[in-house]
């Protein structure tokens, strides 16, 4: 059934934190096929709570697919994903409920353009968890202090640069109190001078405490704030370590390979 | 200095017919003066040809008894009403035909246009295959078919199809019950005004309770009981106060109760479904416009797909959808004239028909048709740019 080759390093360092049991998300298993395409091959991962993982590889290896199984924007055909406990099926309440518990960032923002930054913070608090309206436009106030940015609070998305509205996008996460978050290239559609302002944010969130995978290529933040670095090729997970051996001593040749080529310069 | 002396000196002028200004104002002014030229020509050879043939002209006519009479007429008219009455008994007939033909073409084409979208094969099909068929077949055709091809065929009153014992569909038309009001409908009729106003004031109170609160209020059902309860409570306290006057078959035809003519029915029926295949695209396009990342942050942050269609797709889609909707309203609103193929008395068959014919003022009727659809089209225009404008998203 499997076949995927799993590398050993991997193997143990996912059995050991699958036996301490306080898994926020655990992958077991997971196959998924675009019509005959294999994009994720026997994915085995367990997130611990309160674990920063980041997932790197090169382009087309399946890693924002994986992380997109997770809240179920994509649907995987065999194994099995259990979210804080709420294993993911065809249930669609099942999905809405492990939804409301992850947050997601995207690469490209995706702020309701028709709605005020305030009003793209409030609408799932008010709308899903039945916040009354001036309660949940209080707390994400607080939230858009926290990314720094509460005088944007009456403009457009469409009004703002683009780390801004980054920044928004997590605040907006942020706002429905998820367990996890996940970060699908966060900064990759961003100028260069504006990458700073959301990986600080990121840095900040991390600090907090809070469950996150990220799926990045700026490997600086990997070495300071990551617990695990995964690194995938071709739909599998080829390698996973702490980020001081990640990058020092990369076992297979194909990892040696992509951070001679992103390290390059 | 010498630079001084330089920016003084003006550049050479050159030659007059080489300069743009010139141009645009010359090439302006000539084009002016030909439209005029042309136009009192036309008018000028108008006038001096029906002056020649003892042709009347002005809008006189518009006074006289018209004495022909009209089949559905929804403004008092009889034989010995005027021309300008026909005109009106025209006008309100095609704006009937119009409204209602919009009404059911913009619900139908939101149905269709989203089944068109739907995950669900059988039900996507059905509905492409409705639009496919229907906007590649004209209208005419449409029209012909419904009037000679369905309604037409239907039985003699005697043999009429009966509906819930009180409609009869037959080749006349639809035969329905008629409402009777009575002394004290009044207290039934402010009964639903004020059923509406507390439905209104419900709806509101809910959502301002859901915003301040964020518990959510059975709106549907308790508006629904209000609008219904209300009104029917009203009409036993005040003692039935309204009856129906059904149709009843005497001889070869039904006396009593409304009709509604198979013109009518035939024309509304092919309009609405011809424009709603139009207005399907229209609707899937606009969906289809708003970016995929929209619904996948919607659902990210928990929101089910009906709210996501709701909040977010629908709001942005509405955008892309309102121009080009407003011009499928006026395409209806204007191929209702198509009426007179089959008799319906629409404001061409009534006004530039008839009367024309009777008449002979053919300058000043067809004026007067062609002011009434332009008014009627620039009304609807100015209404769905307002809306447009309202729904706009502000970008910078």
């Amino acid at each position: 059934m499997r076949e995927g080759t799993m590398v050993e390093a991997g193997t143990k360092v996912s059995s050991a934190i699958r036996g301490s049991g306080d898994a926020m998300v655990r992958m077991d298993g997971v196959h998924k096929w675009y019509g005959q395409f294999h994009v994720l091959k026997d994915i085995n991962l367990t997130v611990a709570k309160g674990e920063r993982i980041v997932v790197c590889g090169p382009s087309g290896s399946g890693k924002s697919t994986m992380i997109r199984c997770i809240n179920r924007l994509e649907e995987h055909q065999s194994g099995h994903i259990v979210v804080d406990g709420v294993e993911l099926t065809n249930d669609l309440k099942r999905i809405e409920e492990v939804r409301r518990e992850v947050g997601m960032v995207f690469q490209h923002f995706n702020l309701f353009p028709h709605l005020t930054v305030l009003e793209n913070l409030a609408l799932a608090p008010v709308w899903v968890r039945q916040t009354p309206r001036k309660e949940a436009e209080e707390s994400a106030m607080k939230y858009l202090e926290r990314v720094r940015i509460p005088e944007q609070a009456k403009k457009y998305p469409g009004q703002l640069s683009g780390g801004q509205q980054q920044r928004v996008a997590i605040a907006r996460a942020l706002c429905m109190n998820p367990k996890v978050m996940l970060f699908d290239e966060p900064t990759s559609a961003l100028d260069p001078e504006m990458i700073k302002e959301v990986l600080d944010v990121m840095v900040e969130l991390a600090h907090s405490g809070m469950t996150m995978l990220v799926v990045t290529h700026e490997m600086g933040f990997a070495k300071t704030v990551a617990n695990r670095v995964i690194f995938m090729d071709r739909g599998e997970i080829i390698e996973e370590n702490e980020p001081g051996e990640f990058f020092t001593h990369p076992r297979s040749e194909r990892t040696k390979l992509f951070l001679s080529q992103i390290l390059a310069h | 200095m010498a630079v001084e002396r330089v920016a003084e000196r003006a550049p050479a002028r050159p030659p007059v017919w080489n300069d743009p200004r010139f141009r645009a104002i010359f090439f302006q002014a000539l084009v002016l003066a030909l439209v005029i030229g042309v136009g009192a020509y036309l008018v000028n050879n108008t006038l001096t040809n029906m002056e020649k043939r003892g042709i009347a002209s002005g809008f006189g006519f518009l006074g006289t008894t018209a004495g022909f009479s009209i089949s559905t007429t929804l403004v008092p008219y009889t034989e010995e009403s005027t021309y300008g009455r026909a005109f009106l008994v025209g006008l309100a007939n095609t704006l009937l035909v119009s409204v209602i033909g919009v009404f059911f073409a913009t619900i139908l084409g939101f149905i269709v246009g989203i089944a068109r979208l739907s995950r669900n094969w059988l039900v996507a099909k059905l509905a492409a295959v409705y639009i496919e068929t229907l906007r590649n077949i004209p209208l005419l055709l449409q029209i012909f078919f419904w009037y000679f091809a369905v309604l037409r065929n239907l039985p003699s009153p005697r043999q009429s199809f009966i509906l819930f014992d009180i409609f009869y569909l037959n080749i006349r038309g639809l035969n329905t019950p008629a409402p009777v009001f009575e002394e004290g409908f009044g207290w039934v009729l402010l009964s639903a005004v004020v059923a509406v106003a507390a439905a209104v004031s419900i709806v509101r109170w809910a959502r301002r309770r859901r915003e301040e609160t964020g518990r959510p209020f059975h709106t549907v059902y308790t508006s629904l009981a209000i609008l219904f309860g209300l009104p029917t409570l009203a009409t036993l306290l005040a003692g039935s106060p309204l009856h129906w006057e059904y149709a009843v078959l005497e001889g070869f035809n039904f006396q009593g109760g409304m009709v509604m003519s198979p013109e009518l029915v035939a024309l509304v029926f092919s309009l609405s479904t011809y424009t709603a295949s139009f207005i399907g695209e229209i609707v899937r396009a606009g969906i289809m416009a708003v970016n995929r990342g929209q619904t996948e942050a919607a659902y990210a942050v928990g929101l089910s797909p009906g709210l996501t269609l709701r909040l977010v797709v629908i709001p942005q889609a509405l955008r892309v959808i309102i121009p080009p909707l407003t011009s499928q309203y006026l395409n209806l609103t204007k191929n209702s004239s198509l009426a007179s193929a089959i008799a319906y008395p629409d404001l061409v068959l009534v006004f530039a028909g008839t009367v024309l014919n009777q008449t002979g003022q053919a300058v000043e009727i067809i004026a007067i048709t062609m002011a009434v659809y332009l008014t009627i089209s620039l009304l609807i225009s100015m209404f769905m740019n307002w809306y447009n404008r309202k729904m706009a998203l502000v970008e910078r």
